[in-house]
């Protein structure tokens, strides 16, 4: 397995443009954090008084986050059209230990040596919006190594490789929605989106619910992180409480005894299990008006 | 309405190659068995670029409209068909699936794809839907389909092309943006007592 990483790592021929576009925006103008600081703010206040006046509270990101820059093109401008999912969305596709091997949760341990930096466990459990666990799924996570670099041959940042950390890491949910990682605390790192723009630590975690609609990718962050109010990826979801719900929390229960520090995120999928009986897929078949 | 409010997304940036695609991850059957197609488009932005870093998911039915929730997806043996695959662009924006024919799920319903989007840039993950272009019928009684005016219905029905496989091109925003779903209307949830809810037009 671990050799298997490192050779799709080394294949992968992913573009990611040097420059950012900065559509409505003047290219030759450097951005400074001040100015995206500014921009968040202004964005925030705004939120802020919605709430007062009324409006419900968001949950998601915007996908019209200006200060993202590279969002400016790339979201949908009319607004999502309201749909009742039907058959297949209702359903999730199953992954089992055939797809994933029961090592491959541990990313300290995928190569020769050891990998440089903090050993952390990640724990926690998946559920749906009711609550209920989410068994039997599949988790993918990917991230930084401990000086903040990507293996990925368009990260340039110069910061050190780690022959032993690939930084990749996947499992299966057990029957109560539980998942772990063995991995190490990610660094953060610099991005091109502003001048001294820089991402706060974080994993990204992708998961699936028992039906498609439920299908997440996210980015769990670490406590305390003095990054977040300037980083305009965590800043686009404009609520705090939203916010709050992607940063584990740290936890001593556990941290294992002489060997890692412990961190606990649950994640909690939108909605919950409906289910599809052959009368909504027939229509006015089994529902005669 | 749910009890537990719901983990935001993110995106899913631009380093995920090395994590995401995997081995086979595009044929959901092997290209070239009976009952293959190539499902292809391209991602375009708002400019009208295509986007070389998205990534794309489906989710379909076999071709009797049947639902299969078989394992194996990750690791292919190269005769089961789970329904699910993954591909990401190429540095032309192009991504391709090699599939079959979904067949529709109840007699005379509308055949179709779903698929989830995933890009850097795009904030949260989308959902969207692909249909078949064939039976009109069942086209014009789709719930969906017929909820949307005629020229963003046409974002979301696949052309066939000479060999038997389908294009769909996915843009996401501008004049022909394609039609993203909401299932869950996830945009804004009330999450606090029933007051806060109330709405307060000035």
């Amino acid at each position: 397995m671990p050799q298997e990483y490192t050779a799709q790592a080394l294949e992968t021929e992913e573009l990611v443009p040097p420059a950012e576009p900065h559509a409505a925006h003047d290219a030759k103008k450097v951005e400074t954090q001040a100015d995206l600081s500014a921009e968040i703010n202004g964005i925030k206040d705004r939120y802020t008084q919605s709430l007062k006046d009324g409006k419900a509270a968001e949950t998601m990101p915007r996908l019209d986050y200006a200060p993202y820059r590279s969002s400016i093109l790339r979201h949908p401008t009319k607004s999502l059209h309201h749909a009742d999912p039907e058959t297949i969305e209702l359903y999730s596709p199953a992954f089992g230990h055939q797809d994933v091997h029961a090592l491959e949760s541990d990313l300290t341990i995928q190569h020769n040596g050891e990998p440089q930096g903090e050993r952390i466990i990640v724990a926690g459990r998946v559920l749906d919006g009711d609550g209920r666990p989410v068994a039997g799924q599949l988790v993918e996570i990917w991230q930084a190594n401990a000086s903040g670099r990507y293996i990925h041959k368009r990260d340039q940042h110069p910061a050190p490789l780690d022959p032993n950390f690939t930084g990749v890491g996947r499992c299966i949910t057990g029957d109560d929605g539980s998942y772990s990682f063995t991995t190490i605390k990610p660094g953060a790192y610099p991005w091109k989106n502003h001048l001294n723009a820089w991402r706060p630590a974080h994993i990204h975690f992708s998961m699936f619910g028992s039906e498609f609609t439920q299908r997440i990718v996210t980015q769990m962050y670490f406590p305390g992180d003095q990054l977040f109010p300037l980083d305009p990826i965590y800043q686009s979801i404009v609520d705090q409480d939203a916010r709050d719900r992607l940063v584990a929390q740290y936890d001593h229960e556990l941290t294992s005894p002489e060997w890692a520090l412990g961190y606990k995120w649950d994640i909690i999928l939108t909605g919950s299990k409906r289910t599809w009986t052959e009368n909504e897929a027939y229509g006015d078949a089994g529902d005669e008006e | 309405m749910s009890k537990l409010a719901p983990t935001p997304g993110q995106t899913v940036g631009p380093f995920y190659g090395y994590a995401l695609p995997f081995n086979k991850d595009n044929e959901l059957l092997a290209p070239g068995s009976p009952g293959s197609i190539r499902l292809q488009g391209t991602v375009y932005d708002g400019a009208g670029n295509t986007i070389p870093d998205a990534i794309l998911e489906i989710w379909q039915p076999d071709s009797d409209g049947k639902i299969v929730q078989r394992t194996g997806s990750l690791v292919r043996d190269g005769y089961t068909f789970t329904g699910w695959g993954r591909s990401s662009v190429g540095n032309s924006g192009v991504y391709t699936f090699t599939t079959v024919n979904p067949g529709p799920t109840a007699q005379g319903a509308a055949a179709f794809i779903s698929v989830a989007v995933f890009a850097r840039g795009l904030m949260n993950r989308l959902f969207t839907r692909v249909y078949l272009p064939e039976n009109e019928e069942a086209l014009a009684n789709d719930p969906l389909l017929s909820s949307l005016d005629p020229e963003r219905r046409k974002t979301l029905i696949a052309r066939r092309d000479a060999d038997g496989g389908l294009t769909w091109d996915i843009r996401l925003q501008g004049g022909d943006e394609t039609v993203f779903l909401d299932f869950q209307q996830d945009g804004s949830l009330d999450l606090a007592t029933g007051d806060s809810a109330t709405e307060n037009h000035s």
